[in-house]
């Protein structure tokens, strides 16, 4: 079985540096599986946080040869043959130790946008009805495991550290699901615009093109997001009348 | 206390899936105080992995069906070695708290006229999971962190809890670290509850996320509390088999729900040849009418696939064993032969098992709408855990409460697929209920300072062996327990097997005292693995050894050498405690009394 030569970013006392271990590779390997063998074999104490290993979880994000990816969904045989697999963690995030990030912002960042409100049920049982039709996109949004590749890799938050001012991609995505949510009541289109920054958002779709749930963030989520934005702040005759007046 | 942040609460929650949190919120709406603590991150526990779908008789696909049918179906599956109150509680209670769940925001797949559908599942009647694709567990546990965030509830992320404390008799809180700094914590409480969920990492295929490890079964044994049922295991017939760094990992039941058939490598559907006595009357012998069964229609008899998830676990090993095996050592599962039914077989297939599909693609390069899979059996759940009162979740011990998985009772023998999420809700919420009524009627108790002193001497221990000589390292030796387990204590068991497993586990028992590791208290998975195997030594023994005591053969527990049920060992639970001497005892009980009113139930639907 051939051993490959592994570079995984390990934090010290000043920052940090690549360092090389190689193990075995065995058939259908994922990278996960390599570095818990360099764990066992070589440093028990290299930091990597996981849980189900089956893409199920998001806990395992890091960015394998610079693509933020799932470690547990990467799979050896795709990695270039001959070459070193080079390892590290999220780059928007602080580094906690090696490969472990603190993503604890995006708690707060949840945290702070209105929560569900249901309208009254429809049935005296206190059930609701509600078309299959009608939840297909809320579906689709709530089937984010929250690895926040998307926060990583968008460059508002990773080149320009605005999470302050910009929710980022997966609150985009858990406010269209819940905006969208055909039982929900509560109004968030002022605090997309003011608070959550959904004008920072360019639409580059960076977002979308590492998101291992195929999310569509940008067209399905935070386009129409922005449009209710634009509906309401902006309306096109509004800004007419504007110009014309001044 | 000096060096150590201590945190007072009223009520403290172990873990943070689907029970944990259920409680959290049903002690913080009691208006008590309440922190959880999660090993891992919020959101991410082993909850999150369950596909399948809730079991609740809400009857909106098929009206016949109602609580008595799901209590029977419940006892029937776990062949009435069931808490037949816990069994009756969880079939009442389940529908309240699937709706409950739509109030905070889940989204169910629909029924044509707008309620929430329902899928059928091995051993239940009717259909009667609520579910979302193949992904009930996300949607389950993101409900409910989202929920949570909003109440009065304190979250603690990456805490592990290595001992709770104990002062004459009673809890007194629970004792662990962060995992970030590693730095010791106190959680002074009245109450606390254990929701930890299962073990199924201490066995080397095993469906179940890192965190099983089944601390809180471990922490409730060395407090003094008594776990029961601890035999029983589930191994879950449809695990994948390849490649092999996937071996284990979950195929939901939903594929046979949905159509998928099981083959061996002659094409033959082997489970029509063996259909147990007691579900004679409601399996189909003819694969037409098992077909017209998962498309819903109501005279229909349901196909042998969906028989109980103990019978087809050993029908597929019986298969491999026989030669008759797929090439990696399983047998087939086929969803994809539904193309002969139905005209748009692809598009469905990726709808309804959306996670099964992107699985195979991703991981073994099979699509699962033109090939069939490769399955084998996998350690999946355990029905055993720790013993409680069927209302209030109390174990053996006041203050201590225990609730999901980690708890025993409601399954007896054999778990029903979909009624795990279902007694997360409804037990969860007991603990809750009851952990915030008890602590109201109680105050804090005295920590004892020399139990702490004792405890952080021994989780440190492992940093002031060095790694000369005979030190053990923390991965070599779960790697061997797994292995043993799996050779040993796995679906088909022997006398003088389980007699070497336990002397393996001692061994491997001795072997942690030598264990150690390197580095520095922060983030250390060498040093919290040390800490953990003492968990899963305890585990592994108390399977292990109430699986020699039971000499029969029922549910999840098979014994080659005693292939029957016998009558006799239909009357107990087998209790383990730890005696004072600290050794593990192990005690026949007879299971608690079924209500006249229950048990006329059952013989009516029998």
């Amino acid at each position: 079985m051939p051993k490959v030569l592994f570079n995984i970013w390990r934090t010290n006392s000043s920052g940090g540096e690549f360092q090389e271990y190689k193990t075995e590779i065995t058939e259908g390997m994922v990278v996960l599986d390599a570095v818990h063998q360099i764990q066992a074999e070589h440093a028990n104490d290299l930091a990597v946080r996981w849980n189900c290993k089956a893409g199920k979880c998001g806990s395992c994000s890091a960015e394998i040869n610079g693509h933020p990816k799932l470690m547990c969904m990467t799979r050896m045989s795709d990695m270039p043959e001959g070459k070193p697999v080079t390892i590290q963690p999220m780059k928007a995030f602080p580094v906690i130790k090696d490969l472990v990030t603190d993503v604890s912002v995006n708690y707060k960042i949840k945290k702070r946008i209105k929560k569900f409100k249901p309208r009254p049920p429809d049935a005296p049982d206190g059930t609701w009805r509600m078309a299959q039709g009608d939840i297909d996109r809320v579906q689709e949004f709530r089937k984010c495991i929250e690895c926040f590749l998307c926060q990583d890799v968008c460059h508002v938050l990773r080149e320009h550290h605005l999470h302050e001012k910009f929710a980022g991609p997966r609150h985009m995505v858990y406010t269209a699901a819940l905006e969208m949510h055909p039982l929900d009541t509560e109004d968030r289109t002022r605090d997309l615009k003011d608070g959550h920054g959904i004008g920072f958002c360019n639409i580059t779709k960076c977002c979308t093109n590492v998101c291992p749930e195929n999310i569509h963030i940008t067209d399905n989520a935070i386009i129409p997001l922005k449009e209710r934005v634009a509906d309401r702040f902006y309306d096109p005759l509004m800004k007419l009348f504007r110009k014309f007046s001044k | 206390m000096a060096g150590q942040e201590t945190h007072s609460y009223d009520v403290v929650v172990i873990g943070s899936g689907g029970a944990g949190l259920r409680a959290a919120i049903e002690a913080a709406a009691a208006g008590v105080s309440v922190a959880v603590i999660c090993r891992s991150l919020l959101g991410k526990a082993h909850t999150v992995m369950a596909e399948g779908g809730v079991a609740a008789a809400l009857s909106n696909v098929d009206e016949r069906d109602n609580w008595k049918v799901h209590f029977t179906d419940t006892m029937r599956g776990g062949q009435y070695l069931n808490n037949a109150r816990m069994a009756e509680l969880h079939a009442k209670e389940s529908p309240l708290r699937v709706r409950e769940l739509e109030a905070w925001g889940a989204v169910f797949d629909r029924t044509d006229d707008g309620r929430i559908l329902q899928r059928n599942f091995g051993g239940h009647k009717y259909p009667r999971l609520a579910h979302v694709g193949d992904r009930t567990g996300l949607e389950m546990i993101r409900t409910l962190q989202d929920y949570t965030i909003h109440q009065k509830v304190d979250i603690f992320q990456e805490y592990t809890i290595i001992s709770l404390l104990k002062n004459d008799g009673r809890i007194t809180g629970a004792f662990g670290y962060d995992r970030e700094k590693g730095l010791f914590k106190i959680f002074h409480a009245k109450a606390v509850i254990i929701a930890t969920g299962g073990m199924g990492r201490i066995y080397k295929i095993s469906s179940n996320s890192w965190d099983c490890t089944g601390g809180g079964i471990s922490l409730a044994y060395h407090a003094g509390a008594s776990l029961i049922d601890m035999e029983f295991v589930q191994f879950h017939p449809t695990g994948m088999v390849w490649p092999p760094s996937v071996r284990g990992l979950l195929i939901t039941e939903g594929v046979r729900g949905e159509g998928g058939v099981l083959r061996n490598n002659k094409g033959r559907r082997f489970m029509f040849d063996d259909i147990p006595d007691l579900y004679k009357g409601q399996t189909s012998t003819d694969e037409e009418e098992g077909w017209r069964y998962t498309q819903g229609d109501k005279n229909a008899k349901r196909p042998p696939e969906l028989l109980t998830r103990d019978h087809v676990a050993r029908c597929i090993m019986r298969e491999i064993k026989e030669g008759r095996g797929s090439p990696h050592g399983g047998v087939f599962l086929d969803i994809a032969w539904i193309k002969e039914k139905i005209s748009n077989a692809p598009e469905h297939i990726k709808r309804k098992l959306p996670s099964m599909y992107h699985q195979f693609k991703e991981l073994a390069g099979v699509d699962i709408t033109k090939e069939p899979m490769e399955v084998g059996p996998t350690t999946h759940y355990i029905m055993g855990g720790v013993q409680v009162d069927a209302d209030s979740q109390m174990t053996t011990i006041p203050g201590l409460f225990a609730a999901g998985e980690c708890a025993a009772g409601l399954h007896g023998s054999n778990r029903l697929g979909g009624n795990s999420l279902s007694d997360l809700l409804v037990f969860g919420k007991r603990a809750g209920e009851y952990a915030a009524k008890y602590s109201r009627e109680t105050t804090h108790g005295k920590i004892n300072e020399d139990e702490i002193k004792e405890i952080s001497t021994w989780a440190l221990a492992p940093f002031q062996r060095g790694s000369a000589g005979v030190a053990e390292n923390p991965f070599q030796i779960q790697t061997d327990l797994q292995e043993e387990m799996q050779k040993l204590v796995g679906i088909v068991r022997l006398e003088n097997e389980l007699e070497e497993a336990i002397k393996k586990i001692n061994a491997l028992n001795e072997r942690i005292e030598r264990v150690s590791c390197g580095g520095n208290r922060g983030y250390n998975p060498g040093w919290h693995t040390a800490m953990e195997l003492k968990h899963m030594i305890t585990v592994a023994e108390a399977i292990a050894r109430a699986a020699k005591e039971r000499k029969e053969s029922r549910g999840g527990h098979f014994r080659e050498d005693f292939p029957q049920k016998s009558d006799a060992f239909g009357k107990i639970n087998i209790c383990i405690k730890k005696d004072p001497a600290g050794n593990m005892e192990v005690k026949q009980i007879p299971k608690p009394k079924i209500r006249e009113d229950l048990q006329q139930i059952i013989d009516e639907m029998k």
